[in-house]
């Protein structure tokens, strides 16, 4: 019954609360203990994990891009340096998931800041970047457009303006072909180049120089530790504090010192203006390239700022195809250009001395053929000997040293001079050409029937026709060879280099080709007397040597179009012109002491005379007298 | 007295003076003495977590002062008759008020917690923060002690309803602190130890229940807390960050204003629930064990003056009132360390936030009053 009576015992109701409450304190100094241990063990045990962890947090390391190196001239006149420029760039890790980062796209269309249809290859781009790296979106902002997205700028996280530095092409369009350009690295690149050494740079060179020598010009990025906070952005502070953070310099890619000279080559680009061309001038004495010209050509500036798909597209859609570097790619017939290298061929072989006489009809057959070859002068040249076939450019009389010599013979004669392989000019992208021969024919033809090589064929590349092909660079290297009388050089464009902060230059020396010994001095003679003759009245290029305070040698040629590709759009009225011959043009000077080869070639510029010859005499007079031009 | 009073040391008679004013305003001297300790680094570490937001610090200023102002009145104005006869009436406008937000978030879909009354917005769970145990307290005080089945029934049936009203919100945080706070007075008047035994089964039991019906994200929580690298960037940040920051701050600490997780905003809710970690990574370990060490001392003298109350009612409300303060605490610095689930509960006075600050002196204010009133109506 002790229940039903219960009362209120004040003591011993004390006593329960006191004697709970001392447990409660028991627990509590417990439960406090645990989370001191717990602290202990986070600050203490742990501690260099999480500084580690926090240190990793607080501090990001940022690349800083190296300065590439500048290309100069012979004379040391810049032809590409480096200026700063404002582009955007995007963080994917800052910008968060794929969710987010399309809609930071998105926006960036709706602002007008991107074009809608560069967002796909400006994602892949993205995605092919780490997380945490700085991904350009657009390069070359403009003021307005800096405006525009400073204006929208707290609706971004994980993009922001940037200032690099950017390539720039002070003359513009000028040597483009020999330079290259450089453009966004693109995802191919990205799979042959180390992604540290390439962090933070933008731009990678591409043909020409800039692509050849990518290695020496691009540099060694630094890296600069940058405050961040929670949001990724950089801060200067931390709290109350500026804490200390290493910086690495980068270094600086090497300089070039190129040979071309600018003068000259300004003067090339004057004189092929208005033409579809190429012209390359090649000192003969080390292979220096003083000029090589295409056009048209194009800006690389325009590359370096960023290119849209449609810009690309017009460029690589033009009709006149000013991406095509015309002196390296284009394989053409070489036409009467091939004569003193076949007359050399002919006195090398004894099929014929200088003096040695023959009659040119205006016409050419192979006995018991009914196959005719035509002089390109339907009367013919009469009694000619070697000196003046070479001055006239007869045809008969090559059509006779070529049956006489063989294609087998013309072929190993000829590469010594380098027809038939690339030149191995220091830049990418040349074309071989053609050198036929009977083994040629062999392996380039499946059917039995097509692998014979057949006398008629020989007497077509007699006058540089036929299946010869040659790039103006291959006759401008080959030109040199006779120019110094058989001591040829392997063309180049890079002559020294100058790394980052050197005040010297390291020179690149020449590289002699195996010289062509076979020749005697005499017979150089006769062909340079032939070539001399081709400039003076009478001479097919005559009127271009006209007033010279030199003496020029040279060949002209034209070499038919005789077929338009497939597939190919014109008018009629492209058409027509379109068909016209290529005209050649391949020169020294001075005759006596030459100092300088060109070669240049006018696509549809029908004579090499009056179309190509003046072009040649124009870099001439720009590199031989200096003074009368500027 | 005499003697304090003829003392010839100034500050001994600044002391006794300053002691003189305590008694006569209701408060203890040692208890308001670490509080306003504690309160004052609060208002430091809330400069430096809010990243030097003075304007931050001057509402929390406010918020302290009406806080105070709370403490004040109810030490000072309240007795002991008129706390236990306004508990009932305290209790059931809570559960009007909760009842009230349910039908608002009924209505408007989603958490509803929040009560906006023109001037003021605040939390009707909060009122139930000392209401739940005041009612406890108020029910045994008529009755002997230790509680019958009956009288745990009853009680159970008091805690579980607003407990129920805020789970429905849903705050599971809240309402299990509000819970525990109830079941802290049913332990002080003598929860006979095997019914504990008993019902550690059958709390397993429902916990395991209660799995299936709460929502996703407080499921997720107690994912998260179970393995923090599962979910990194979302409910694992706040735990992975701000280990981070009690870890990187060593001993000593990186120093005021310079703990770069704070500082640089990776610690989220660095001036709220999360301050605990600022305080670990800027002033370290030794930070940290003084903060802890005089909330240590706050319990104890709480608990002290708890067990010094003359009636039922005194002892458990006092003696909840001080567990209760351990309870935020305990959850609030081993939440932050990792040891417990992410739950929002602000660290005891130093958090920034004005709810948290005024029931936690209210709450005081009440401790003290009983403590300071009891002559008057003791023996």
């Amino acid at each position: 019954m002790a229940r039903s009576v219960r009362i209120k015992d004040h003591w011993a109701e004390q006593r329960i609360f006191t004697l709970r409450s001392i447990l409660a304190g028991i627990i509590v100094a417990a439960l406090l203990l645990t989370v001191a241990g717990r602290l202990f063990y986070l600050q203490v045990i742990k501690h260099d994990y999480y500084a580690e962890l926090s240190q990793g947090n607080r501090v990001r390391t940022e690349p800083i891009p190296p300065s590439r190196g500048l290309i100069l001239d012979r004379h040391g006149v810049v032809m590409a340096d480096n200026m700063p420029s404002f582009q955007l760039e995007l963080v994917r890790e800052q910008v968060g998931g794929p969710a987010e980062l399309d809609a930071a796209l998105a926006r960036l269309v709706a602002i007008g800041l991107l074009d809608a249809e560069e967002v796909p290859s400006i994602r892949r781009s993205i995605l092919s970047h780490r997380v945490y790296e700085s991904v350009p979106v657009k390069l070359a902002l403009d003021d307005e457009e800096m405006a525009r997205f400073a204006l929208h700028r707290y609706e971004f996280t994980g993009v922001d303006i940037r200032t690099r530095l950017s390539r720039h092409y002070p003359f513009g369009p000028v040597a483009v072909h020999a330079i290259g350009y450089v453009a966004a690295i693109s995802e191919q690149d990205l799979k042959h180049i180390d992604a540290a050494e390439y962090a933070g740079t933008t731009l990678i060179g591409k043909l020409g120089i800039e692509g050849a020598y990518e290695g020496q010009l691009h540099g060694t990025p630094g890296y600069r530790e940058v405050l961040v906070n929670a949001a990724g952005r950089p801060v200067e502070r931390q709290g109350a504090y500026t804490p200390r953070l290493n910086v690495k310099p980068p270094i600086a890619g090497n300089d070039l010192v190129l040979s071309i000279d600018m003068r000259v080559q300004r003067a090339a680009e004057a004189a092929l203006e208005g033409k579809r061309g190429a012209a390359i001038a090649i000192d003969p004495h080390n292979g220096d390239v003083i000029a090589l010209a295409s056009t048209p050509g194009f800006d690389p500036n325009a590359f370096a700022r960023g290119l849209t798909g449609k810009q690309f597209d017009a460029l690589q859609g033009d009709i006149d195809k000013p991406l095509i570097n015309r002196a390296l790619r284009g394989a053409y017939p070489p036409g009467s250009t091939v004569k003193p290298f076949f007359a050399l061929a002919a006195l090398k072989y004894g099929v014929m001395t200088p003096e040695k006489t023959i009659f040119c009809p205006g016409h050419f057959a192979l006995p018991g053929a009914a196959h005719i070859f035509h002089d390109w002068k339907p009367k013919g040249h009469g009694t000619i000997s070697m000196r003046h076939a070479i001055m006239q450019s007869c045809d008969v009389y090559f059509y006779t040293v070529a049956e006489r010599m063989g294609i087998d013979r013309m072929h190993d004669f000829m590469v010594q001079f380098g027809f038939g392989q690339p030149t191995g000019i220091d830049i990418p992208g040349e074309k071989s050409g053609l050198m036929p021969s009977t083994e040629w024919k062999r392996h380039a033809y499946k059917r039995a029937a097509e692998q014979v090589w057949f006398p008629g064929e020989t007497i077509s590349v007699g006058i540089g026709q036929g299946y010869m092909l040659a790039t103006p660079m291959q006759l401008a290297h080959a030109v040199a060879g006779i120019a110094s009388r058989g001591h040829p050089y392997k063309p180049h464009l890079v002559t020294g280099i100058r790394p980052a902060g050197a005040t010297v230059i390291t020179p690149k020396p020449p590289e002699p080709e195996p010289p062509i010994t076979t020749v005697s001095a005499d017979q150089w003679d006769v062909v340079f007397d032939g070539m001399e003759l081709v400039t003076t009245p009478g001479g097919t290029a005559a009127a271009a040597a006209a007033g010279s305070p030199y003496k020029i040698a040279g060949k002209t040629g034209s070499a038919q179009v005789f077929s338009i590709a497939e597939g190919q759009k014109y008018n009629e009225k492209q058409l027509s012109e379109r068909m016209l011959d290529h005209a050649l043009f391949i020169s020294f000077a001075p005759a006596e002491s030459p100092k300088l080869a060109v070669a240049v070639f006018v696509e549809n510029g029908k004579h090499g005379g009056s179309a190509a010859a003046p072009v040649a005499r124009k870099i001439l007079d720009a590199y031989l007298l200096p003074d009368k031009t500027s | 007295m005499i003697l304090d009073e003829l003392s010839p040391s100034r500050t001994r008679r600044t002391i006794s003076a300053g002691s003189r004013t305590l008694r006569a305003l209701g408060l203890d001297g040692p208890l308001t003495g670490v509080l306003a300790i504690i309160v004052c680094l609060g208002v430091l570490v809330v400069y430096s977590a809010s990243g030097q937001n003075i304007k931050m610090v001057e509402h929390h200023l406010v918020n302290i002062a009406i806080a105070v102002a709370a403490m004040l009145a109810l030490a000072r104005l309240s007795t002991p008759q008129y706390l236990r006869l306004f508990t009932p009436v305290a209790y059931a406008l809570g559960i009007l008020l909760l009842l009230v937000v349910a039908a608002k978030g009924h209505i408007g879909k989603g958490a509803q917690r929040w009560l906006d009354i023109g001037f003021i917005r605040f939390q009707p769970s909060e009122i139930m923060k000392l209401a739940v145990p005041m009612i406890c307290a108020w029910y045994m005080h008529e009755r002997p002690l230790p509680p019958t089945i009956k009288d745990l029934l009853v009680m159970g049936l008091l805690i579980a309803v607003p407990t129920g009203l805020i789970v429905l919100q849903p705050d599971l945080g809240t309402a299990l602190l509000i819970a525990t706070s109830g079941l802290i007075v049913m332990l002080l008047a003598g929860l006979p130890l095997r019914i504990i035994l008993i019902s550690i089964p059958l709390i397993g039991g429902a916990a395991f229940g209660a799995w299936h019906f709460i929502h996703d994200y407080q499921r997720q929580r107690i994912l998260t807390f179970l393995d923090p690298q599962n979910d990194p960037l979302g409910a694992g940040y706040h735990i992975i960050q701000s280990q981070i920051a009690i870890g990187s701050g060593g001993v000593f600490g990186k120093g005021y204003m310079n703990g770069s997780q704070a500082q640089l905003e990776f610690l989220p809710e660095r001036s709220t629930d999360f301050i605990f970690a600022v305080i670990g990574e800027e002033f370290g370990l030794l930070g940290q064990l003084l903060l802890l060490a005089l909330y240590a001392i706050v319990i104890g003298r709480a608990l002290y003056l708890a067990m010094q109350g003359q009636d039922t009612f005194a002892r458990l409300t006092g003696g909840a009132i001080a567990l209760s303060f351990f309870v935020y605490v305990f959850v609030n610095s081993g939440m932050v360390s990792g040891i417990l689930p992410v739950v929002g509960v602000p660290l005891p006075m130093i958090s920034y936030g004005g709810t948290s600050m005024v029931t936690l002196l209210a709450g005081f204010g009440i401790l003290m009053s009983l403590h300071s009133h009891r002559k008057l109506i003791g023996s």
